[in-house]
């Protein structure tokens, strides 16, 4: 299944890198990241496919929350359709 | 693919914006509970209501973590109880009040809608008792919602009903004084109501609905208000569109949700209802896009035809992202379910024939609305005939959820928490109505044609 895994922080080293190997772990598919840093806060968007891992995007939620929650981040996954439904007919 | 601005706009929406889906909302068929012993009826209301609605909630909140997006309510609508406990052997009908109470606290629900009657034309025995068992119904039970209709553009308006109902809501104020009259904030009377609206206190399961059904109801004032203040100062036309495509976007994210909900639950989707909802947090105010408009405060002139502008523009803009749209649709104006309606009531500017004007625009009606403690049942019945004659001349629906707080006045304000919020006491006309609603009868239904 497709989803969107959204960053949003104040930028540092390492955001990037600990992100993407927590989608790793979880078996976690990166197809597309776009990232910007403005006035110090750091956005990353990321296209990606759970098709392979094992937890459930509800699971995932739950995992990836308190990720960032420990570094300081805000850290959500959300099935692709939400979005798809919002902005394209 | 989606592009970055795109996916960021709508984490916004959600997280600054106060984006979500309102309510939930599964219709339940209760016919099949019909039964001449009152017990054996209730235990058959409580055994479909708990089957039928038994993954609801779980499934709620499974997609709303998979779609990343908040589903205040879950809740559940039935068959009007008149219908059903009409074959019952007796004169109170509490106890399916009670059954539907621990039906919907079993299921997990916030909130059951349907303890309702049908009255526009006439009553039956069986929905004088209804009425007759609102006040201890509500009083006794929290989360039950009770409506009544008693008028329609086809069949007029019941004066005998709307007499009746102006003093079964004092009763049920006085039986709830101890919490500010709390118990009117579950009940509605309509004119014109619908049988598939998902939102409470107005909700029921209509004759024409499935066995069961998937209502949907979105909401999003936030999201309008901060698209509106991108465009300061534009002319009306770029207002009208852009509430429009933002209705669009908030309906087609409605739509989604209640496909899923639908297919997880394997039960029909009903309808998607377009209405802006508020809510009493800062930022989620129908009130605050009129005064975007321009007003300086909600009530004043032009108010009107702001939210007239609002209304069909939020439906114009829904309608093409929804396969299915009912409901009442619309922008609702509850007094102290939002933020700016409540500072504007309390400055004095938004008064109730205000309101009673705006209600001819704009969804439903006058809706919790708390006046003082005092008021005679006869006044309330009079607001209520003329909301419903609004609702009956003009084809739509129109409501009136009243709050008479015992023993509050003008100046006071009476607090219900949660999204019911607070309203402050407005004043109503102190001229008598009493020999207008004594005369009791129908007001017949009006002409269809010659329209002017």
């Amino acid at each position: 299944m497709k989803a969107i895994v959204t960053v949003i922080g104040r930028d540092r080293v390492g955001i990037t890198a600990a992100v993407c190997s927590l989608l790793a772990q979880h078996n976690i598919n990166i197809l597309d990241i776009t990232q910007t840093v403005l006035q110090e806060f750091f956005t990353m968007v990321m296209l990606v496919d759970t098709a392979a891992c094992e937890k459930s995007i509800g699971d995932l939620t739950d995992i990836l929350a308190q990720a960032g929650q420990e570094q300081g981040l805000s850290i959500r996954i959300q099935r692709e359709d939400i979005f798809n439904a919002m902005h394209r007919i | 693919m989606l592009n970055q601005h795109e996916i960021m706009q709508t984490i916004q929406m959600i997280d600054q914006q106060h984006l979500d889906v309102r309510t939930i909302t599964m219709g339940i068929s209760l016919l099949s509970c019909a039964h001449s012993d009152v017990k054996t009826s209730c235990d058959k209301v409580y055994d479909k209501i708990t089957k039928y609605a038994e993954n609801l909630v779980a499934t709620g909140e499974a997609i709303e973590k998979e779609f990343g997006i908040p589903i205040v309510n879950k809740r559940i609508s039935v068959t009007p109880i008149a219908l059903v406990a009409a074959a019952a052997e007796t004169d109170s009908y509490v106890p399916f009040a009670q059954a539907m109470d621990r039906a919907a606290r079993t299921t997990g629900v916030n909130f059951i809608g349907g303890f309702s009657a049908l009255v526009q034309k006439g009553m039956t025995d069986a929905d004088r008792i209804l009425i007759r068992s609102i006040p201890e119904a509500l009083a006794t039970t929290d989360i039950v919602c009770a409506c009544v209709n008693v008028g329609s553009t086809k069949a007029g308006i019941d004066m005998d009903a709307v007499a009746l109902m102006g003093r079964t809501i004092k009763d049920l104020a006085s039986r709830t004084a101890d919490r500010g009259g709390f118990g009117c904030a579950k009940l509605v009377v309509f004119c014109n109501a619908v049988e598939d609206n998902p939102f409470m206190a107005g909700a029921f399961h209509g004759v024409g609905e499935p066995e069961k059904v998937i209502n949907v109801g979105v909401s999003g004032p936030g999201v309008v208000y901060h698209a509106l203040q991108e465009v300061k100062g534009k002319p009306f036309d770029v207002v009208a569109e852009t509430v429009k495509k933002t209705a669009f976007r908030i309906t087609r994210m409605g739509q989604l949700v209640a496909q899923e909900a639908s297919r997880r639950l394997d039960t029909p989707f009903g309808i998607v209802d377009l209405s802006l909802a508020p809510t009493p947090a800062i930022g989620d105010s129908v009130a605050r896009i009129l005064e975007e408009m321009g007003l300086e405060v909600c009530g004043t002139h032009g108010t009107t035809a702001a939210l007239a502008l609002l209304n069909d523009a939020v439906k114009k803009g829904g309608v093409m992202a929804s396969s299915h749209v009912g409901g009442l649709s619309g922008a609702f104006i509850p007094v102290s379910e939002d933020e700016g309606m409540i500072a504007a009531a309390a400055s004095g500017a938004l008064t109730l024939d205000k309101l009673e004007a705006m209600t001819c625009v704009c969804s439903v009606g006058l809706d919790m609305i708390a006046v003082p403690g005092d008021t005679p049942a006869e006044t309330i019945s009079a607001i209520i005939a003329d909301e419903a004659a609004i609702g009956m001349v003009n084809s739509k629906t129109t409501a009136v959820r009243i709050i008479p707080a015992p023993n509050c006045t003008v100046g006071d304000t009476v607090e219900f928490g949660g999204l019911l919020g607070s309203a402050p006491i407005q004043p109503v006309h102190p001229f008598s109505s009493r020999a207008f609603i004594a005369r009791g009868g129908r007001i017949p239904a009006p002409m269809q044609s010659l329209k002017n």
